[in-house]
């Protein structure tokens, strides 16, 4: 092979010196103005683009030194007519070249004078020059040859408006004569391929295909004579053209030219002659990857759609859709080996053509996607990379065209496209999905979009036939199950009774989901049910609906109980025990006593049974006191039973400072400004004495084990809790009491095994400053404080 | 001059999908120098995109951070004031400014920056000043009633602070801003 390459080089060095020697006589015959031998050595010359033993490539090369030569020729002859020499007798003369490779270059050389001589009609010497290249069957040479009298005469073309135009030369002939060397030279380039043994066929078809511009030329050529206008090209060029595509059966050709047909002419002309151009495809080899030369047609379709909405009209007129539909019907039939990435790129061309040209018309759209539907229908799961990517590109074209996902909902063929999906590439798809409600801030308003979206994205919902999928990464599956938690909050009406829908909708599907996915899921879900509450709540104080309608706040808790109850099964216990305290304060906004003390009761067993960290225990305390210092929906004993069990869980802490501090904070629960019936002052100093016990306890703790009392802060921060009732007012807490405690804190301080810390110091000189702070401030305030001594 | 961005119990996915269009095309990357955040993000991706606006972010625990690892309160010095952050569930009754003025006392912070009832507030309080950002999505509180999206620019020169808070009302967004100055350039225990 490499030797093959190495003889090649040789080849062509000997064939360019030959070229460049007899080229070196021609012009030296030029110069001297001596015909004859300028005639003889340009034959030589040419003479050696007769070689077979050059690969297109390298000809080419040589042709390009030769096109050079023939160039100056060409002016030389110019120079001559112009002195009075015949043309006529030039065009007799050069037909004496001995050989006829070299004659033909010569007489299309000299052919190009004589049109623009205009001694003769253009259409005339054309004619002959065409005919005459038949000489020429070796499929390399007589390319070239074709491609050379195609350069030398596109300039010279009796074209509407040109000056070789005349009485007997019209843009007919021109046409005719393109027409015809396109013919010929497409004949050739098939007939190449079966130049040679049948083993360098891979790479002959390489090299054929290097050439194929040679035959594209042409065709650029006719798209660029003026006088092809659409009649001409309805009429003569296109059934030319393609008559010459179908008839060739060669693969290579007829992906080539339909591509080059496309790209070279108008795409007003394509519109107009649809029927036409689409009919040629189903006769086309079935091996031809028709998907990308048909999806090119569409794209460019598209795209002159886009451009401009005058021409929109044409596209109703020629009923384009219809007839690209069928077309691809068609096209799918006849190659039924196509893949599935072959037929699904095609449908999504067609669906983005007619998302363009017919952006009101969505039963097109779902045209579209049913009959891609009906060609995938029974090939089961498609798992083909490139085909699933179609897909995915496929179902994006709607959401993207609209902006909204309500339009997606509403083609009924979209969720059965969906179906063919592989499980991994549904869960992007509804990633997609998703997305772009997010990105466009899309609203779902009604529970059957809500139940039609779910179908969608179901792969994200639930596992795909009841099997976990556990290799999936866990931090993709966070983030698709957050963007579903993100999604709910989408999915809302300002109707309490279509948002009920909604939610029992959305609760119905998530609850299928399996413990991995219910503690992404069941928050979101309670939030939404308890956002319905407030909107019930918002409106009158009477139910629209009276007591008897689905929409109450009680049976919404009700559901919202059923709902949380999933979460402790599921690991999620500290999760479920917030949300009962969230459901448990607003049934107490809703004035619905049981319920509140039901979702009390169902937290504080969590806390007993089922939350054990002790860092747990401390936050799901937090929120237990806090949120019990805010219900004032209890009666009496209902209150006493639920702070008292508090207040016996923040002692059970397991380290003293957080008992002392959940101890304190306990005591909020006896004292509430706002609430009369909530002052208890006794109960708050019996807290504060409570958590000044336990911070005795710690003290002596960390004596007895590591010999030195641990900081003061705890101290010094039911110091301040005293402070904070004593400025309410409660007559429990003395200046006495809070005197001893400064005291307390001082010997603390001074105590030899006291640990030095920094932050209790500014802590404590904080407090202090405070006091006297309070103290300046005159008023009550300054006269309570007045006899506090520090 | 230093802009610090506040806010805080976004509660991302819980409550809100995300942060409104508006305030996300208000904070861009490259001008604010620090962020802290109260808590309750409560996923990766929210910590992710303000990391995105800025790279010092300091934020506390929340109960419904997916993280469990950020602390319960901190602290941290900018310019002449010292600033001091804590969700705030743990501070109860909650949003009670007398409470929250002890932790400020505990923590003897300038700036107390607390979460967790919703509710934009800013007290200027015993020589200190104590804020609340609000939720910067507008979520849901079982506390407060319509709650509006807010945040919190501090913008500290020297011993002055302007906290401005941006509040969106129907659609549009609102300024509001509270100028404090420091007397005493130490709080600290002589």
């Amino acid at each position: 092979m490499l030797e093959g390459t190495e003889d090649e080089e040789k080849f062509l060095a000997a064939g360019i010196a030959g070229l460049q020697q007899n080229s070196f006589y021609m012009h030296r015959a030029l110069d001297s103005n001596n015909l004859k031998d300028a005639l003889k050595y340009s034959a030589q010359m040419l003479s050696e683009l007769r070689t077979s033993k050059l690969s297109p490539h390298k000809y080419y090369e040589l042709y390009m030194r030769a096109f050079d030569q023939l160039r100056k020729l060409e002016m030389f002859f110019e120079e001559e007519t112009r002195h009075g020499c015949s043309i006529i007798d030039l065009y007799e003369l050069v037909q004496h070249a001995g050989n006829i490779l070299p004659r033909l270059y010569l007489l299309c050389t000299i052919g190009s004078v004589y049109i623009k001589s205009k001694e003769a009609p253009a259409k005339d010497v054309l004619k002959d020059l065409v005919e005459m290249c038949h000489g020429i069957q070796n499929p390399v040479r007589g390319l070239f040859l074709r491609s050379y009298l195609s350069q030398v005469s596109r300039d010279k073309l009796p074209d509407i408006g040109s000056e070789y135009e005349g009485d007997a030369d019209t843009v007919v002939d021109a046409v005719e004569f393109v027409l015809q060397n396109f013919t010929e030279m497409n004949k050739l380039w098939v007939r190449m391929q079966h130049q040679g043994p049948a083993r360098g066929k891979e790479k002959r078809e390489k090299e054929r295909n290097e050439l194929r511009d040679l035959v594209g030329k042409n065709l650029h050529v006719l798209s660029q004579i003026e006088g092809v206008d659409l009649d001409m090209y309805k009429d003569v060029v296109l059934p030319r053209v393609l008559e010459q595509v179908v008839n060739c059966k060669d693969m290579l050709a007829q992906f080539y030219l339909m591509d080059c047909i496309i790209q070279v002419f108008p795409d007003e002309y394509h519109l107009q002659t649809l029927d036409v151009l689409l009919g040629a495809y189903p006769q086309l080899q079935p091996s031809v990857d028709i998907k990308t030369v048909l999806s090119q047609l569409m794209d460019r379709l598209s795209n002159y759609a886009a451009s401009s909405a005058e021409v929109l009209p044409e596209f109703l007129q020629v009923e384009a859709f219809s007839k690209l539909s069928n077309a691809i019907g068609k096209v799918i039939e006849a190659q039924p080996d196509m893949p599935t990435f072959g037929v699904v790129t095609l449908y999504s061309s067609l669906l983005k053509f007619t998302l363009h040209v017919h952006p009101d018309r969505l039963d097109y759209a779902d045209q579209v996607l049913g009959a891609c539907v009906e060609k995938l229908s029974g090939k089961g799961k498609i798992e083909d990379n490139k085909a699933t990517k179609q897909i995915v590109a496929l179902l994006s074209a709607p959401l993207e065209k609209y902006n909204d996902v309500l339009t997606a909902l509403k083609l009924s063929n979209y969720p059965r496209v969906l179906e063919y999906l592989d499980v991994p590439t549904n869960k992007v798809m509804a990633t997609v999905i998703i997305q772009s409600i997010m990105k466009n801030g899309t609203q779902i308003s009604t529970s059957d979009k809500v139940e039609a979206l779910f179908e969608l994205i179901k792969g994200l919902i639930k596992d795909s036939d009841g099997i976990p999928n556990d290799e999936a990464d866990e931090d993709d599956f966070k983030e698709e199950q957050n963007s579903v938690a993100r999604l709910i909050q989408m999915l809302y009406n300002d109707d309490p009774e279509e948002f009920l829908k909604i939610i029992d909708t959305v609760r119905k599907h998530i609850l299928t989901g399996g413990p991995k996915r219910l503690p992404f899921t069941v928050p979101p879900l309670v939030f939404s049910s308890l956002k319905l509450v407030r909107q019930l709540q918002g409106g009158q104080n009477e139910n629209p609906f009276g007591d008897d309608a689905s929409t109450t706040p009680k049976k919404i808790f009700q559901l919202l109980n059923q709902t949380i109850e999933t979460l402790p099964g599921v690991q999620a216990p500290e999760l479920a025990l917030q949300l009962y305290l969230q459901c448990a304060e607003a049934a107490n906004n809703s004035d619905l006593e049981p319920v509140a003390y039901e979702f009390f009761t169902q937290a504080y067993i969590l806390y007993e049974e089922e939350i054990s960290d002790s860092r747990a225990q401390i936050t799901a305390l937090h929120l237990i006191i806090g949120t019990l210092q805010r219900m004032h929906i209890f009666g009496v004993e209902n209150r006493d039973t639920l702070t008292h069990k508090a207040t016996g869980y923040s002692a059970k802490l397991l380290k003293k400072p957080d008992q002392c501090r959940a101890v304190y904070a306990c005591s909020h629960l006896f004292w509430i400004d706002d609430r009369d019936n909530i002052k208890d002052g006794e109960r708050v100093l019996l807290c504060l004495k409570r958590a000044l016990r336990i911070a005795n306890a710690a003290q002596q703790m960390s004596n007895a084990a590591r010999g030195s009392t641990g900081s003061a802060v705890l101290f010094i921060e039911i110091l301040n809790k005293y402070l904070y009732f004593f400025e309410k007012g409660i007559p429990e807490i003395t200046v006495a009491s809070i005197q001893s405690l400064i005291e307390l804190i001082m010997n603390e301080l001074q105590s030899d095994s006291a640990t030095a810390d920094p932050a209790m110091d500014a802590f404590l000189a904080s407090t202090m400053r405070y006091i006297h702070f309070q103290k300046q401030k005159g008023g009550a305030v300054g006269e309570k404080y007045e006899p506090i001594k520090v | 001059m230093v802009l610090v961005l506040a806010l805080g119990d976004l509660h991302i996915p819980h409550r809100a999908a995300d942060l409104p269009a508006k305030f996300k095309s208000m904070l861009v990357p490259g001008k604010i120098q620090h962020i802290i955040c109260t808590g309750n993000l409560c996923i990766k991706e929210v910590h992710d995109y303000l990391k995105t606006l800025c790279p010092d972010l300091h934020i506390t625990r929340g109960e419904y951070d997916e993280e469990t690892k950020y602390p319960e309160t901190k602290t941290l010095t900018i310019g002449q004031f010292k600033l001091g952050l804590c969700h705030g569930h743990q501070v109860i009754p909650w949003g009670d400014l007398d409470s929250l003025a002890m932790l400020q006392r505990q923590l003897d912070v300038d700036i107390l920056v607390t979460g967790h009832t919703h509710q934009f507030t800013a007290y200027k309080h015993e020589g200190g000043v104590v804020i609340n950002p609000g939720s910067a999505t507008g979520a849901y509180s079982s506390m407060t009633y319509d709650v509006n999206p807010s945040f919190v620019l501090m913008d500290i020169d020297g011993l002055r602070v302007v906290v401005y808070v941006y509040e969106l009302i129907d659609g549009e967004v609102k300024v509001d801003k509270i100028d404090f100055k420091k007397t005493t350039t130490t709080q600290s225990a002589p």
